[in-house]
């Protein structure tokens, strides 16, 4: 059911483990769901230079966080704002319908993780950050699923 | 060749040798039509109908008459309570009492009757996994159709008082069903002495092949009919009858039933070794269930910090097959509805996994497999922020 990148990010997690003096840090998700997601991202002159996570969660949470880690290491904030769960999918060639939301949780890990380094660092935010906390659809929020969502 | 040690008896097993031999005949020689008036349909027949008479015998039925067979445990389970609760309509029966356990094959059906207007009481279990036959009673209306609990649980084996509650409904003159999918095969089963008027059992559960299950309906019970069409099955249930399938299953539970002593021993065994084993290697375990009313070959515990899915995929890598509580595998944001009923916070029912031990299962096979848990559930703790915030606060 999961591509060979999937299985392979999971088996091989790319940067797992915790950045001792993070500038950011991030966690969304919730036990009940089953998928929580901590970021924590090491930045310098706007960008960023290391990149770690520790999840709870399935395969596919496993492997959207190390390919996240992967894909905003380097990167200037402004880029890894970017980085939507679509990027994450397609950079893991795809996910099955009902693990999308993992994705999502990984671009709000991201989301998290850079709201936390602008509020430490006196930075603009803009606004409140609303992000994953709770349950899939336990928000509110639309979000790309990318999938019609069940009504159950 | 890949390592295979497959630890999941409760979802299927394969069909034994034996069993097969004994269906081939009906593939290509004897394909002729049960219902036929010449040579090669009436020897189906007779096959038919010896098997029925096999299943009647191995489940205590007094006369293979009040052996149904269809097209799987669901399908026995679905005839037996849309049957019984369309057949009590006409007499205001338009209640069903069930526990919140059941497979869903059972809890669906209940679920679907709801939307069509009938009431259901689902009775909880305690921490345990059983039910109190008092709460079954208590539960019990004038206008109540039937009753339905399982004999013992898919996900955790706990096995419940069916005898007690068959004393209970038969007292108040309701209907009983009972679904005894998990059961046969591994305990012993005689409708009479448990006092249900309807029990459903599946092949593939005791070593048969897919695609056939039976309906015991005890002599005098009406149930209206689901499916329509020819006159099989005493016109009670159409379909051109699975001659190979009906054949395999009678001679999978004869087999299991001579040899139910023997086989449920060593599956104890084997399961109790693996309890034993995963609690002294592996901290934060829990084993879910009672261990005193229980399935031999059933083990189910929860890996605290740890999820399901990403421990099954870990085991499959190393060859192990079994399965999980988690709602990552069944396909939807909740865990385990029966993990859930006997009072397991969410995270920890994530982190639970079934193994059900089966014949060809070996001592060997229990070493590796907990020498594999404990790597395993080790390497996933180690990237778990909430293992990380336990260690943290117990600092």
């Amino acid at each position: 059911m999961y591509s060979e990148k999937v299985m392979d990010h999971f088996m091989n997690p790319r940067n797992v483990g915790e950045i001792e003096d993070a500038d950011g840090v991030g966690q969304v998700g919730n036990p009940k769901c089953g998928d929580i997601m901590k970021m924590y991202l090491k930045i310098e002159d706007g960008v960023i230079v290391d990149a770690k996570f520790k999840t709870f969660g399935c395969g596919a949470a496993v492997a959207t966080s190390s390919m996240a880690t992967e894909l905003i290491k380097g990167k200037t904030i402004k880029e890894a704002e970017q980085i939507t769960n679509k990027v994450v999918m397609d950079a893991l060639d795809g996910l099955p319908p009902a693990k999308v939301h993992c994705s999502v949780l990984a671009e709000e890990a991201i989301a998290a993780a850079l709201q936390d380094y602008r509020a430490r660092h006196g930075l603009d935010t803009d606004g409140e950050y609303a992000g994953c906390s709770g349950c899939c659809g336990g928000c509110g929020f639309k979000h790309d699923h990318g999938v019609e969502e069940d009504g159950e | 060749m890949e390592k295979l040690i497959y630890l999941d008896h409760a979802a299927t097993t394969y069909v034994k040798p034996e069993v097969f031999e004994a269906m081939k005949p009906y593939f290509v020689e004897e394909y002729g039509n049960a219902s036929s008036i010449y040579s090669i349909g009436r020897n189906n027949r007779k096959a038919v109908e010896e098997a029925r008479a096999t299943i009647a015998r191995c489940i205590g039925a007094s006369e293979p008459g009040e052996i149904y067979f269809t097209g799987s445990g669901t399908e026995a389970d679905n005839w037996a309570i849309k049957g019984a609760v369309y057949a009590a309509r006409k007499k205001g029966g338009k209640h069903i009492i069930t526990s919140a356990i059941e497979h869903p094959a059972v809890l669906e059906t209940c679920k679907y009757l709801k939307k069509e207007g009938y009431d259901v009481t689902f009775v909880p279990v305690n921490s345990e996994g059983l039910v109190d036959p008092a709460d079954v009673e208590k539960a019990i209306r004038p206008d109540t159709a039937l009753v339905s609990i399982m004999y013992a649980n898919n996900e955790i084996g706990t096995i419940q008082p069916i005898k007690a509650i068959g004393e209970i409904t038969w007292k108040h003159g309701v209907l009983f069903h009972c679904d005894a999918v998990q059961a046969a095969g591994s305990i012993p089963i005689d409708v009479k002495d448990l006092g249900v008027d309807l029990l459903s059992i599946s092949s593939h559960k005791f070593y048969g092949p897919k695609g056939v299950g039976v309906l015991y309906i005890r002599k005098g019970v009406r149930l209206e009919n689901l499916i329509h069409g020819g006159h099989q099955e005493r016109g009670k249930r159409a379909g051109t009858e699975n001659v190979a399938g009906i054949v395999g299953m009678a001679k999978a539970l004869e087999l299991a039933v001579a040899n139910m002593d023997q086989y449920s021993k060593k599956i104890r065994r084997l399961r109790d070794k693996a309890r034993e084993q995963i609690l002294n290697r592996i901290p934060y375990v829990r084993v879910n269930g009672s261990m005193e009313h229980r399935l031999p070959g059933n083990l189910n515990v929860s890996f605290e910090f740890i999820e399901g899915e990403s421990l099954l995929l870990l085991l499959d890598m190393k060859g192990i097959k079994a399965s999980s509580g988690s709602a990552c595998t069944s396909g939807s944001l909740d865990p385990s509805h029966v993990l859930l009923a006997i009072g397991l916070p969410h995270e920890i029912a994530h982190g639970s996994l079934r193994l059900s031990f089966g014949e060809a299962n070996t001592e060997e096979e229990v070493d590796y497999l907990v020498n594999c848990l404990a790597e395993i559930v080790e390497r996933l703790r180690s990237m778990s922020p909430l293992y990380e915030d336990f260690l943290k606060a117990n600092k």
